[in-house]
């Protein structure tokens, strides 16, 4: 068997990565590489490369790789064998060219969605690896345009999409208008000190998904809650400077994010349907500020939804007819272990339930998430045909019967809409929030 | 052929068994230094029940997900290691030597017992190494030293097997094979074969984060 080439996607071009590669010298990227590796990494990096016996158990865990025939440079270790070995066993000696494939690779072809860690034999953290060229990228200079626009976005606005300072409460009490229109008496209380709640979202939520706020604005004021959100910028908990290796800026943005929640006094956070923000809030971005846990509770929306149900807050009128699959998100799977409440909360609203397989830890990644998604347009057909395998599971749960697709993480929804467009799969793709607003029972 | 004999099996034991406990003390001391200077978060969330937990699993032949997924490799692999681990502690030819030298005598796997375990460790090395040429994505991830490694393994076995049935010269295998059984000694803490030392931290921590922070199943 011929192996195939390893060069970039010459079909491809980032500004982002070229920009930055024009700039680098040899003498700079070697003089990076080496104070990442041996100034800012430490025992984790040296074991993991260390103790890997090179023997290829972890490529099956990749969708990459499956999707892609096979192909040796897209298994999980495949993929540190083209970046970080060559690195260390050149002492940093790369050329600009090579850390062009490295970005392309650790950017665009890894989603750190730490399934391979559950296959490696001795539990290597391969997407920690990943983040960790990441990381050498982002000091580098040379980062995928849309997705440094984004880091930029955090770091001068403190969210993710340049919502400006007025355009947010703006946007909720519009909201709000909106949802009274539906209910007469509902509030979003913003900057209510002592509130037991406040509740966060991410920067798309205002910018294109309001009707999400609204959802949010119903079930909590019909689970009857005393919340708040916030009116100043730490409203936003999401953080696409954590996947591009830029650590201050997510130290930045998660303190904001926590500060504005001890400012109002509340007693937790209470967080939308988002993955890779529950990643940040409450394993990534608190570690850096060393908290070994988040200073305030996090509670991701499955979790409130379960709680909610469970207490009979939420009543449901009628369950969700269609038959829907889940679909089960890297961030708070494997992330927060929360698939059997998921589970208990879809039974909850809807009558039949289809699993897809694998499921729960063992479920595919959306090929969206890790900041994939957030490299923008030049990189949509890599993550759709990185994600062959996704498709495949998902029209064996459609023969079997499911119509409805539930992802409660936003870039798993948005990256199964492009995966359902782009293979014809034809099912609905919704929150979990779409389909408990539509079947609950809301006050008159 | 005899002073190489007497060096081999005198002095060289010494060095070899010097270099083999010093360097993985060596190797742990560091890593364990390295840690507490850098990452000492790492001690934090290390859960003597979480690490036990995936440990565990992990060593339960087909119990996680990815060794039902390839049950050639599972099968070869806890054949290979079991038997790498117990045929040299429990043959007897080196009992008595441990007798002879310390009178430490315990009991002694039969002969043939270790004959027949001996040939699976040698087809396992083989199982590899083929296994390293035929399959696309391990050929891609395998370099000159993981055939040095493997055969750093194997030579001691298959050394071991030749001078036990006396084929051609008994003192050229003997020396041979205690040679080899000193690099494969040596060679542990320093080359890739170190997994045997960092594989429990590694899982351990994985195991650790995976239970108590992200409540899910690492298997």
């Amino acid at each position: 068997m011929v192996e195939p080439e390893n060069k970039p996607d010459e079909t491809i071009r980032d500004e982002g990565i070229e920009a930055g590669a024009a700039r680098l010298t040899e003498d700079k990227i070697a003089e990076t590489i080496n104070r990442v590796l041996n100034v800012e990494a430490g025992a984790r990096l040296r074991m993991y490369v260390d103790t890997c016996a090179h023997c290829g158990l972890c490529s099956e865990a990749c969708h990459y790789y499956l999707s892609h025939d096979n192909d040796p440079h897209f298994s999980p270790a495949g993929k540190v064998k083209q970046t970080l070995w060559e690195m260390i066993r050149k002492k940093g000696r790369v050329s600009p060219d090579f850390m062009k494939r490295a970005a392309e690779i650790a950017h665009t072809q890894c989603n750190l969605c730490k399934r391979c860690s559950m296959y490696c034999p001795f539990g290597i953290d391969i997407a920690y690896l990943m983040a960790t060229v990441r990381r050498i990228i982002h000091l580098l200079g040379m980062t995928p345009l849309y997705i440094q626009a984004t880091a930029h976005s955090h770091a001068a606005t403190m969210n993710q999409m340049w919502v400006k300072e007025d355009e947010w409460p703006d946007t909720l009490q519009w909201q709000e208008e909106e949802a009274r229109s539906e209910i007469p008496k509902l509030r979003i209380p913003l900057e209510k000190e002592g509130a037991d709640i406040m509740y966060s979202v991410i920067g798309p939520e205002p910018k294109f998904q309001a009707q999400l706020l609204y959802q949010a604005a119903v079930i909590l004021n019909t689970a009857g809650l005393n919340w708040t959100m916030p009116a100043t910028p730490g409203w936003d908990n999401s953080d696409m400077a954590m996947f591009t290796g830029d650590n201050e800026i997510m130290g930045r943005i998660k303190r904001a994010h926590f500060e504005t929640a001890i400012r109002l006094k509340v007693k937790k956070i209470v967080m939308g349907e988002c993955g890779h923000a529950f990643r940040s809030v409450y394993d990534t971005g608190n570690r850096w500020l060393s908290w070994r846990m988040p200073p305030i509770p996090i509670v991701h929306a499955i979790e409130f939804y379960y709680d909610m149900l469970k207490e009979g807050r939420i009543k449901i009128a009628r369950k969700y007819s269609e038959p829907v699959t889940l679909h089960d998100p890297c961030n708070v799977v494997r992330g927060r272990g929360l698939h059997e409440k998921a589970r208990y909360v879809i039974n909850a609203i809807c009558d039949n339930l289809i699993e897809m397989h694998p499921n729960r830890e063992h479920n595919y990644c959306c090929c969206a998430g890790g900041g994939v998604i957030n490299c923008g347009p030049p990189y949509k057909l890599a993550r759709m045909k990185g994600n062959r395998i996704k498709a495949d599971q998902l029209f064996a749960t459609k023969a079997k019967g499911a119509k409805t697709l539930v992802a409660p993480c936003h870039n798993c929804h948005s990256g199964l809409e492009d995966i359902n467009h782009y293979y014809g799969l034809e099912m609905n793709v919704k929150f979990i929030s779409d389909i408990l607003y539509e079947v609950m029972e809301k006050p008159e | 052929m005899h002073d190489i004999y007497q060096f081999v099996s005198g002095p060289m034991v010494w060095i070899a068994f010097i270099v083999f406990i010093g360097g993985s003390l060596f190797r742990l001391i560091q890593m364990l230094l390295l840690i507490q200077k850098k990452e000492s978060f790492i001690f934090s969330y290390i859960s003597l029940k979480y690490a036990l937990r995936s440990i565990g699993n992990w060593l339960i032949p087909f119990g996680p997900v990815n060794m039902r997924n390839h049950p050639a490799v599972t099968t070869v692999t806890f054949i290979f290691h079991f038997c790498m681990l117990v045929t040299p502690l429990f043959l007897l030819s080196h009992i008595v030597l441990w007798d002879e030298s310390f009178s430490i005598r315990y009991w002694a796997l039969p002969d043939t017992v270790g004959d027949v375990m001996t040939v699976l460790v040698i087809a396992s090395c083989l199982f590899f190494a083929i296994r390293r040429q035929k399959m696309a994505d391990v050929r891609f991830l395998t370099s000159a030293s993981d055939y040095i490694i493997l055969t750093i393994v194997a030579m001691p076995f298959i050394t071991g097997f030749i001078a036990y049935h006396q084929w051609g010269s008994y003192p050229f295998f003997m020396v041979l094979h205690i040679i080899s059984g000193e690099i494969m000694l040596m060679a542990i803490p320093f080359t890739r074969l170190v997994h045997m030392l960092f594989a429990p931290f590694t899982r351990a921590y994985t195991g650790s984060e995976f239970g108590g922070i992200r409540y899910a199943k690492d298997w």
